[in-house]
């Protein structure tokens, strides 16, 4: 069919200059305004990351960096709080992602074993923390922790006190987690959903109980959505701040709570210390950078590329 | 699964309590918006106003709450706008046309898709000083609509890809130029879409927080998340007015999560990104 339409339109397929513009013109003029933006906001940045890692930018060099090879690099390397922040950064990373995939399988399983009207309210309920405005929803989080006789949890423990600053890891676990784990409950939903009715009947006149069938039926199907929840959502934690910031601000107290990339957001733009130390935040940056280039083009050899790409219908060059 | 566990009543009031937590915020959300004080989720008093005195009056040397909540709105809007119209375009030419890199491009889309775009923010802090964008919406506009293209165009592909092509290439042949066919005839068939990445958008626009906390420092162009976060930062909030101020900035989300349950689920379960 793709010939026949190239047979159709002859006029665009002339030789020389109108040939190239026949067949990159199109393409060009349709795809200028994303590539621009793409390389004014995803690929300058990168590169400029690089940049100001091996620079003394900061406050007052804004306009002049100089360039000072691996300087904050080093200092980096030679921070006390380093360690802190590393083990700060793979507990928020491993509990928030248990918590995101477990919540979220359980929730799947759950609601799809119940009837569909049910199972959507909930789902959609569960979406709720998704779509909320993120200052909104941690504006709930903080008022429902407040001194007793205002929060809800200080009352129902009988424990009077702020519980984000008493126990900021479970608050920050937890606020984190009622918003992750909708994602794997919808994939995994729908996943649920696509397993054919036969394998369900089979399991059933074979005698199997609802935690067999779950066990030896659903759960190896979960396999491929289960990784790439996880894949996903390692990443986007590993990078993700926002609810850690407004929540605890890192604290309370010295790091207790900051991890890799609040630290490198604060060191680089909070200015509160008048200190703003931008050529290291950016150095630490470089590494979540560099991270995320790593992994994202390793999904994109997992979850089969080929398919993807495969060639477009209608073609006129 | 077609067939329920026999007690699934049981389930269903376990998953309900389960979910009892999300429901019991958006509860204290409410009453704490609209009554003088609530302890725990019991309101004290009687319902008062004084909550919503933001309304007509500035708080505390903040601007009148039309200003965040005008800009809040031009840039969700036009946030949206860009982002639907630029990922369409791209989108459709990688579903419809054949050039030289096409795969790499493609695979450049994909790349960016999981790539976790929140680790660039100081460079495009840096860049938006370079050029000037610093403290303006244009600028916030622009990071934003980018960071998402992505996604967006990868979205739409697949649903132009989806799309029959007999009468775009009936089009053609009666000498409509590219440009045409995607505006009059590609563009209004994949309207599910726009609708799906528009609302996304909308919603990711609305909420943002992080972009205008860090690319925006005057009041003037400040946004309705800013604006919130200002109350929740003083030494001695106002918990009755912050959740009046949340209640009102959340309010078009709300009405859209109850009107929309369905498609709303729909959206974010077609791996819309989390």
């Amino acid at each position: 069919m793709a010939r026949s339409v190239a047979a159709a339109v002859p006029q665009q397929r002339a030789a020389g200059v109108g040939g190239l513009i026949a067949r990159y013109g199109w393409p060009a003029v349709f795809l200028l305004p994303a590539t621009a933006l793409i390389f004014l906001f995803f690929l300058i940045p990168v590169v400029t990351t690089l940049y100001l890692s091996l620079t003394n930018i900061s406050i007052i060099t804004f306009r002049h960096p100089q360039w000072i090879g691996l300087a904050n690099y080093r200092a980096l390397l030679a921070d006390p709080f380093l360690p802190k922040i590393l083990i700060n950064t793979a507990r928020y990373v491993a509990f928030t992602l248990a918590f995101n995939v477990g919540m979220g399988l359980v929730l799947a399983l759950l609601s799809t074993s119940i009837k569909q009207r049910y199972g959507d309210q909930i789902r959609a309920l569960w979406l709720l923390p998704r779509i909320l405005p993120p200052v909104v929803y941690v504006v709930i989080w903080q008022g429902l922790t407040r001194e007793a006789p205002f929060g809800l949890i200080s009352d129902i423990t009988g424990v009077s006190g702020n519980w984000i600053f008493a126990r900021p890891w479970a608050a920050i676990i937890l606020a984190n987690g009622l918003v992750g784990a909708s994602f794997g409950m919808l994939i995994f939903t729908s996943a649920i959903r696509s397993i054919p009715n036969d394998l369900f009947y089979a399991a059933a006149v074979d005698g199997a109980t609802a935690a067999q069938t779950v066990r030896r039926v659903v759960l190896p199907m979960l396999k491929w959505p289960i990784m790439f929840v996880t894949a996903y959502q390692t990443l986007s934690l590993l990078t993700s701040f926002e609810y850690i910031l407004l929540l605890t601000d890192g604290g309370p107290g010295f790091y207790t709570t900051t991890v890799w990339s609040l630290h490198a957001y604060k060191l680089a733009l909070s200015n509160y210390s008048g200190n703003v130390q931008f050529g290291l935040g950016a150095a630490m940056a470089t590494f979540l950078v560099l991270i995320g280039i790593v992994v994202s083009v390793f999904y994109l050899r997992i979850f089969n590329y080929r398919a993807l790409v495969a060639e477009p219908k209608v073609e006129v060059n | 699964m077609p067939l329920f566990p026999p007690r699934w009543r049981l389930v269903a009031i376990g998953l309900a309590l389960l979910s009892l937590p999300i429901a019991a915020g958006l509860i204290w959300l409410i009453l704490s918006g609209l009554f003088d004080r609530v302890h725990g989720l019991l309101p004290i008093g009687s319902p008062t106003l004084q909550n919503w005195r933001f309304l007509w009056e500035g708080i505390g040397g903040r601007p009148p709450v039309y200003v965040p909540l005008l800009n809040t709105a031009v840039f969700a809007v036009l946030v949206a706008a860009v982002e639907v119209i630029i990922a369409s375009m791209a989108a459709y030419a990688i579903s419809r046309m054949s050039f030289p890199g096409r795969a790499a491009y493609l695979g450049l889309v994909l790349v960016l898709h999981a790539f976790p775009a929140v680790s660039l923010i100081i460079a495009i802090f840096y860049i938006l000083r370079i050029l000037g964008l610093f403290d303006t919406l244009i600028g916030v506009i622009l990071v934003k609509a980018s960071l998402e293209l992505p996604l967006g165009i990868w979205l739409m592909k697949g649903f132009f890809d989806y799309l029959s092509w007999e009468m775009e290439m009936a089009a053609l042949v009666d000498g409509m130029s590219r440009w045409t066919v995607f505006w009059r005839v590609a563009f209004p068939l994949v309207r599910p879409g726009l609708l799906a990445l528009g609302t996304f958008a909308l919603l990711s626009a609305w909420g943002e927080f992080i972009l205008p906390f860090t690319l925006i420092v005057s009041s003037q162009r400040a946004m309705m998340a800013t604006y919130l976060q200002s109350f929740l930062t003083e030494a001695f909030a106002d918990y009755g007015v912050a959740a009046a101020v949340g209640l009102f900035y959340a309010l078009p989300v709300l009405v859209l999560f109850i009107l929309g349950q369905r498609y709303l689920l729909n959206i974010y379960g077609g791996g819309v990104k989390g």
